[in-house]
């Protein structure tokens, strides 16, 4: 296998598996998140402005490592510099 | 695939290039700032007012309650700052019904500027709020051992308030694009409803948590002794 196919591969594997797993882990810590505070709310109603105020500002917390997970799944996908890079060495080699 | 409107490019000269990010930032900025002006000409104190000025009050009333809940004592000095952030971001998200049109806010450059403004900021209300040695003695707290933890923490709240606005932004934008390859009829509708949602709330996540590190720099650090009862 030449570099390019090796790059192209690795490139298709890593980005699926980089979105596949950084999923689980905020979903947990959201679902784990929300449950709390449905709890507390009912425990103590006349405090749920603060109580959902806090909570989206834990949720969004917590999203943004999806958030990191998919922007470098994303670059991988469509601005991968490697596979740009190699692309480039081919076009120039095929254009001499 | 386009990743963001920095690469649509309408003009270019040289080293100068006019990109979508700034027409529609420069578009965004028309339109809150002529809003405004044309709203706030005749601002009257009666019960009897239009219903601009009223919608404008509400906004404004709301955003300063929010910011007070935050912690912050008189919301009157961040309000410009931090209800501009607001409106700014949860405007060029709900611009995204117009057709032709892309949020710049899905670019990491508006995003990082609009992050460096508050990294900025941060210190600059403490050090009004503190004093300066004051305020540089709050990053040797609890020990002298967290002041490097302490400053990467600073720069990487920084980073990640950028990426987060970012990465929201931009995937609802890519989503879309990619279903309208797909099934152009009605769930490009549903997913544009879904990056509404999430272009609102990612801007008062964004506000809100730069009211919260406002008000984590602006804590000063002993309580006021209370004044002696009078017997």
């Amino acid at each position: 296998m030449d570099s390019m196919t090796i790059i192209a591969i690795a490139s298709i594997v890593t980005a699926g598996l980089t979105i596949a797993m950084g999923s689980i882990g905020p979903a947990l810590g959201e679902g784990r998140a929300v449950a709390t505070a449905l709890s507390s709310l009912a425990q103590q109603p006349d405090a749920s402005a603060t109580i959902t105020r806090t909570l989206f500002v834990g949720l969004a917390m917590i999203e943004s490592i999806a958030i990191y997970c998919f922007v470098v799944s994303m670059i991988l996908i469509f601005a991968n510099p490697f596979w740009n890079h190699v692309i480039a060495g081919a076009a120039s080699a095929a254009g001499k | 695939m386009r990743l963001s409107p920095d690469q649509l490019i309408f003009w270019q000269h040289g080293l100068f290039k006019l990109n979508g990010t700034i027409m529609f930032t420069w578009a965004l900025m028309i339109v809150l700032v002529a809003g405004a002006m044309l709203i706030t000409r005749q601002l009257s104190t009666e019960l009897k007012r239009s219903r601009w000025q009223n919608l404008l009050e509400i906004v404004v009333t709301g955003i300063g309650k929010q910011i007070e809940d935050v912690g912050l004592k008189n919301p009157e000095k961040y309000i410009g700052f931090l209800g501009t952030l607001f409106l700014f971001v949860a405007l060029s998200a709900l611009c995204t019904i117009i057709p032709g049109y892309e949020p710049p806010t899905g670019s990491l450059s508006t995003t990082a500027a609009l992050s460096l403004c508050v990294f900025l900021a941060v210190p600059l209300f403490g050090i009004e709020e503190q004093g300066l040695w004051s305020y540089l003695k709050s990053y040797a707290e609890p020990t002298i051992i967290m002041l490097p933890f302490n400053i990467i923490s600073e720069v990487s709240r920084t980073l990640a308030l950028a990426v987060r606005l970012f990465g929201n932004m931009m995937s609802g934008v890519m989503i879309i694009g990619i279903l309208l390859t797909i099934t152009p009829f009605i769930f490009p509708i549903v997913m544009t409803v879904l990056g509404l949602l999430t272009g609102l709330v990612q801007a008062y996540i964004f506000s809100i948590l730069a009211a919260v590190y406002i008000a984590a720099a602006t804590r000063t650090g002993k309580p006021k002794p209370l004044p002696a009862p009078k017997s």
